[in-house]
């Protein structure tokens, strides 16, 4: 039984005659102790989909259209509020984007994690958890900064404190949503460090959302690429940046610098990604795909299984593969 | 601790900068009427001569600005002078007073923020249902009504009509309760509304999130992430307001007959008694001053990124 499974999601935003499919029939497992990455550009759909796993998509205007999300074996979309507030932080725990406007201005931070105790593990909410806490992100002279407000911490340190704070109700899974975007690449590397130390101290399963691939090298077991609400990829980790099958993923990793590269100009990718409520016939990527056959804006692929745990959702990834 | 007080002493300075500036404009409006305070004073049969005495026991016949200095100077020893109508000191008069403005002031401060800031969080968590606009309608009635007509018509409807109240006059806390509700309806919509932005600007926030996303109950995350950060901007002007009412209620204070400040300055005005003019707009500035200090202290205990500085 995996920890978390997402069948069949889809979700869409607007009333129902000028709805917009956000994401589309998606499905993806996370096993217990697995760190999934959710690679793709910004308005793809990864974002909602993370925030779903504890229902924290406000509906409306978005609604949910069909497909479960079980989080062990529970379907959270049939959930009660109550039932939701257990799951939420109890087993799933979130790390956002920007941890300064993720921490409440106007509390300590000692006060900020402390709450998450009481809530999830109420024996254990004292200062002495707290700075234990603290500790274990790595931040220096805990005891003096539990009375510390958010504003006066650094960026990478606001980090650890949301990662203390998700930490604290010890969840199955955390769910780090580009929890290093907002950080500069040193801090970034820290708070990657981190998490994977993290992981493998405290045996819980990551679900990161990035738009970095390089990230995804670090840190993850597998990897889902997304495109315009749909899994276009699935593959372990270390295969999928061996040989990429999907040309969207190809093409992300075409875009990457490389040091000592003597190409002057950075590869990138035409075009945009599609608008939500306005996503081509066919294929979703064919009007930015260099592999596009003529059928591609006709025949939209299903997720094919390639190889035992390797999903392309290509009906040409063969062509051009040597 | 040292920049604190350094602060302190320099808004402190500020504030008796303020008064004195109040106090030069007021004191040269008021003697701008053309009218004759001597002539008030000494009665519609008095001759000539008594007129004279007393415009020169009075000082009346001195330089402008010899008067104001003779003002200044009894004002730096806390000597407001007497009112000319009735000889009693001007301290005395707005110290008197000063209880049903306080009391009333007080009362419905109290009873609006307590209905604005549920409906005002309520109506930022429900938005756009039947509910939120319902409550913009009515608080926007209730703002844009006059203040004396408004009274008039509570007056007149409940105290005379239906007797739920008494009709005027302060001798009980229950002569606070129509003056009150006069104000609470004057200003429980504009402040719901407040709330109500701020509230929407808030729960749109990544930190409300985030206190959904630890899981907690949704009446811990509208007040205690929420409206925390989302009385903030509201703290300002509530300031304001305050010290416009303790400066004197004036419309609701006339309607309901209360012996508060508002009335003492309006008496003033008709009688042309100059001291308690000078007194009560004094008194006004002072709390005007005394709530910019107060915002500023308040803010600091809100908001911690204020800086102390």
């Amino acid at each position: 039984m995996a920890l978390l499974e997402i069948k069949n999601l889809t979700l869409e935003f607007g009333s129902s005659r000028s709805s917009m499919r956000a994401v589309d029939d998606l499905s993806l497992e996370v096993q217990a102790g697995e760190t999934v990455c959710m690679v793709g550009e910004s308005g793809c759909g990864k974002s909602v989909t993370a925030l779903s796993i504890a229902k924290l998509v406000p509906t409306p205007p978005a609604r949910y259209v069909s497909g479960q999300i079980l989080v062990e074996n529970r379907d959270v979309l049939r959930m009660t509020q109550a039932e939701l507030r257990t799951i939420r932080g109890g087993v799933v725990s979130y790390v956002f984007q920007e941890p300064g406007a993720s921490l409440n201005p106007v509390f300590r931070i000692g006060f900020q994690i402390k709450e998450s105790l009481e809530l999830h593990r109420p024996a254990a909410a004292t200062d002495a958890e707290v700075v234990r806490l603290l500790k274990l992100v790595g931040i220096p002279a805990a005891e003096y900064r539990i009375r510390d407000y958010p504003h006066q911490l650094s960026g990478g340190m606001q980090q650890r404190v949301m990662i203390a704070m998700a930490l604290a109700s010890e969840p199955k899974l955390l769910v780090a949503d580009e929890p290093t975007t907002a950080l500069d690449v040193t801090i970034q590397a820290q708070i990657l460090d981190l998490l994977r130390d993290l992981k493998k101290r405290l045996g819980m399963s990551i679900l990161l959302i990035t738009h970095n691939l390089g990230i995804v090298a670090d840190i993850a077991d597998r990897v889902a690429v997304m495109y315009a609400g749909q899994i276009v990829e699935l593959a372990p980790a270390h295969a999928l940046l061996r040989r990429p099958l999907h040309p969207y993923t190809q093409a992300l990793m075409r875009s990457i610098p490389k040091l000592g590269s003597d190409e002057a100009r950075l590869t990138t990718i035409p075009g945009n990604v599609p608008q939500l409520g306005a996503f081509p016939s066919g294929c979703r990527f064919h009007p930015r795909c260099s592999k596009a056959q003529m059928d591609c804006s006709e025949n939209s692929s299903a997720l094919i299984e390639v190889e035992t745990g390797r999903w392309v959702r290509c009906a040409y990834w063969r062509e051009g593969q040597g | 601790m040292n920049v604190t007080l350094t602060r302190l002493s320099s808004r402190l300075l500020w504030s008796v900068l303020v008064l004195l500036g109040t106090s030069v404009i007021t004191f040269f409006v008021a003697h701008a009427v053309p009218a004759d305070p001597a002539r008030t004073m000494a009665g519609a049969k008095a001759d000539a001569e008594t007129i004279r005495r007393i415009r020169h026991e009075m000082h009346f016949d001195e330089p402008r600005v010899q008067q104001y200095g003779r003002y200044l100077w009894g004002l730096a020893h806390g000597d407001l002078g007497k009112s000319y109508v009735t000889n009693q000191r001007v301290t005395d008069a707005i110290l008197t007073r000063l209880p049903a403005t306080l009391a009333l002031s007080t009362m419905a401060v109290v009873f609006w923020m307590l209905l604005a800031v549920p409906v005002g969080v309520l109506t930022a968590k429900f938005r756009d249902s039947k509910f939120d606009r319902t409550v913009l309608v009515l608080g926007t009635i209730g703002l844009s009504l006059p203040a004396f007509w408004l009274g008039r018509m509570l007056q007149y409807a409940l105290a005379y009509r239906a007797g739920y109240f008494p009709v005027a006059g302060f001798r009980g806390w229950r002569h606070l309760l129509l003056p009150a509700l006069t104000l609470v309806i004057l200003f429980a919509g504009y402040y719901a509304r407040l709330i109500h932005s701020s509230m929407v600007e808030v729960l749109s926030s990544d930190y409300v999130r985030m206190a959904r996303a630890k899981g907690l109950s949704e009446i811990a995350v509208l007040f205690r992430h929420g409206l925390r950060n989302a009385l903030i901007p509201v703290i300002t002007v509530l300031g304001m307001d305050v010290a416009g009412l303790l400066g004197g209620v004036i419309f609701t204070e006339n309607v309901f007959a209360l012996p508060g400040i508002g009335t003492l300055a309006l008496q003033s005005v008709f009688n042309l008694d100059v001291p308690i003019i000078m007194g009560t707009v004094l008194f006004s500035a002072a709390m005007v001053v005394a709530a910019n200090l107060g915002v500023d202290f308040l803010y600091h205990w809100v908001d911690p990124r204020v800086k102390r500085d």
